[in-house]
């Protein structure tokens, strides 16, 4: 039995965050390589919207992602407002430029992919203008973070706007069912399936897998980033060995 | 503790704050000058074509009330924050959320009500008149209460903190969006002859909802700040 409770303090987590970093990171680049493959070259051309569509392949997932790493920057914000625990504020601080980055991506393919098949770059429908909002929300978080001196503070009053944030996510998520928008609806489903060949679903499904875990690797080792310079740690540069022994000493 | 004690602490609140109002009536009149100038400036700047001040009117109006709302939220908790009030609110023996409610009901009356009242005679300006003026009072009468009630999380979260008069609106304006939407939208749909119901009710929705929610993440944001 292994005492999950032991990575919560950062001492623990920070050489543990380490170990599992290469492991999420290869395996992310390698499904990223293989569901770009299928994506761009298995996958048939769509009979209605021609090569164009392709960009879904990493439109979809950047979405998906965007939505669902503000959940968990929320989650992480509220475990740590509950429990007071450190390590829950670190965990969002760290989520929250990769979520803007996943936000910024879906908008930006969103755009490429729109003036070919809608004939404009932007249109103001209910989708598209919760995923800005989003993108807002993102940049309040950080920004609020960055305003504010004292540490404490900056946790608890980032935690408290993400929270209030996060009603914005059903909104995005339900808005092509709520409104009569130009954005279409999903072709993926947990209850119909999947109305697209299945060359493209399963790339599809590799990319979301591959962003999730690039998330992992990049989170984990901002989370990294944000425990050496909060606690002050002399150890940025030393090798693995020594860092272990600085973090332990403390 | 008694519902009575809850009513009277928020009476009490909304009396003190609105006598501090009074006796500094500039600083109230100033939103609502801000509220007019801005609605004037279109028309100067879009050109005085009614058929184009027609449309944008509804928009132009709502926008303008939000950022006369965003602008007089810095005096919400500001000075009570300066001078310690504040932190005795905190040890009173109602819950801090109640409080909060009393605090935000007179900001809404300070700021919000005048721009309702004052909305018909904008209104008239950009040309509306009938039933769309009628919609635009009542958008604005369900929509600005649910303005001051998320513009105090935002007000609470910047407490002291350097540049917080452009931080409040970065925080701020995002979540103003729906009630924006459904506000202009509500106006909107009754010039286009489909009736206002549905907006107003998505606007009575927000602020029932953010009723019930925004005082306690306000409370937990004054604490925070209090610290």
């Amino acid at each position: 039995m292994v005492n999950w409770s032991k990575y919560s303090s950062p001492q623990a987590f920070y050489p543990l965050a380490g170990r599992l970093i290469p492991w999420f990171a290869v395996v992310a680049v390698v499904l990223m390589g293989v569901g770009l493959y299928m994506g761009f070259f298995v996958a048939p051309t769509d009979f209605q919207q021609g090569e164009a569509y392709r960009i879904i392949f990493v439109h979809v997932p950047a979405a998906w992602m965007s939505m669902f790493l503000y959940v968990v920057m929320a989650v992480w914000a509220g475990i740590g407002m509950g429990l007071n625990a450190r390590l829950s504020f670190m965990m969002a601080q760290a989520i929250a430029p990769t979520g803007a980055m996943f936000t910024f991506l879906a908008l930006l393919t969103g755009a490429m992919w729109g003036k070919p098949t809608w004939g404009a770059w932007w249109v103001w429908d209910a989708r598209l203008t919760s995923e800005l909002i989003l993108l807002f929300q993102y940049a309040g978080v950080m920004l609020l973070r960055t305003s504010i001196d004292d540490m404490r503070r900056a946790d608890r009053s980032s935690a408290v706007f993400a929270l209030v944030g996060v009603v914005n996510v059903p909104i995005i998520y339900f808005s092509v069912q709520w409104w009569n928008t130009l954005h279409q609806g999903a072709s993926v489903s947990m209850s119909t399936g999947s109305k697209m060949a299945a060359t493209m679903l399963t790339a599809m499904l590799l990319m979301t897998v591959a962003f999730w875990l690039y998330s992992i690797a990049v989170i984990l080792a901002r989370v990294r980033c944000i425990m050496v310079e909060r606690e002050s740690l002399p150890v940025w540069n030393e090798k693995p060995a020594v860092i272990q022994e600085a973090v332990e000493a403390r | 503790m008694s519902g009575s004690s809850m009513w009277d602490a928020i009476g009490g609140i909304v009396r003190r704050d609105l006598l501090l109002a009074m006796r500094r009536r500039s600083d109230a009149a100033m939103s609502v000058f801000f509220l007019v100038i801005v609605a004037s400036l279109f028309p100067l700047g879009v050109g005085p074509e009614p058929a184009v001040l027609r449309i944008i009117g509804p928009g132009v109006l709502w926008v303008a009330a939000l950022l006369a709302c965003l602008l007089s939220l810095s005096r919400v908790f500001t000075a009570d924050y300066l001078d310690g009030v504040l932190e005795q609110m905190v040890l009173i023996p109602q819950p801090l959320a109640v409080l909060v409610v009393g605090k935000v009901l007179a900001h809404w009356v300070i700021s919000g009500l005048p721009v309702v009242l004052l909305s018909p005679l904008l209104g008239l300006q950009f040309g509306l008149d009938g039933e769309p003026l009628g919609v635009l009072v009542l958008s604005l009468l369900l929509g600005t209460p649910t303005l001051s009630m998320i513009g105090a999380i935002g007000a609470a979260l910047v407490l002291g903190v350097r540049g917080s008069g452009l931080l409040v609106a970065l925080l701020v304006l995002p979540l103003y969006v729906p009630v924006l939407i459904f506000g202009a939208g509500a106006v909107t749909s009754s010039m286009a002859g489909i009736g206002g119901e549905a907006n107003l009710s998505l606007l009575g929705a927000c602020l029932v909802l953010s009723l019930f929610l925004a005082p306690w993440a306000t409370a937990a944001a004054i604490r925070i700040a209090l610290e």
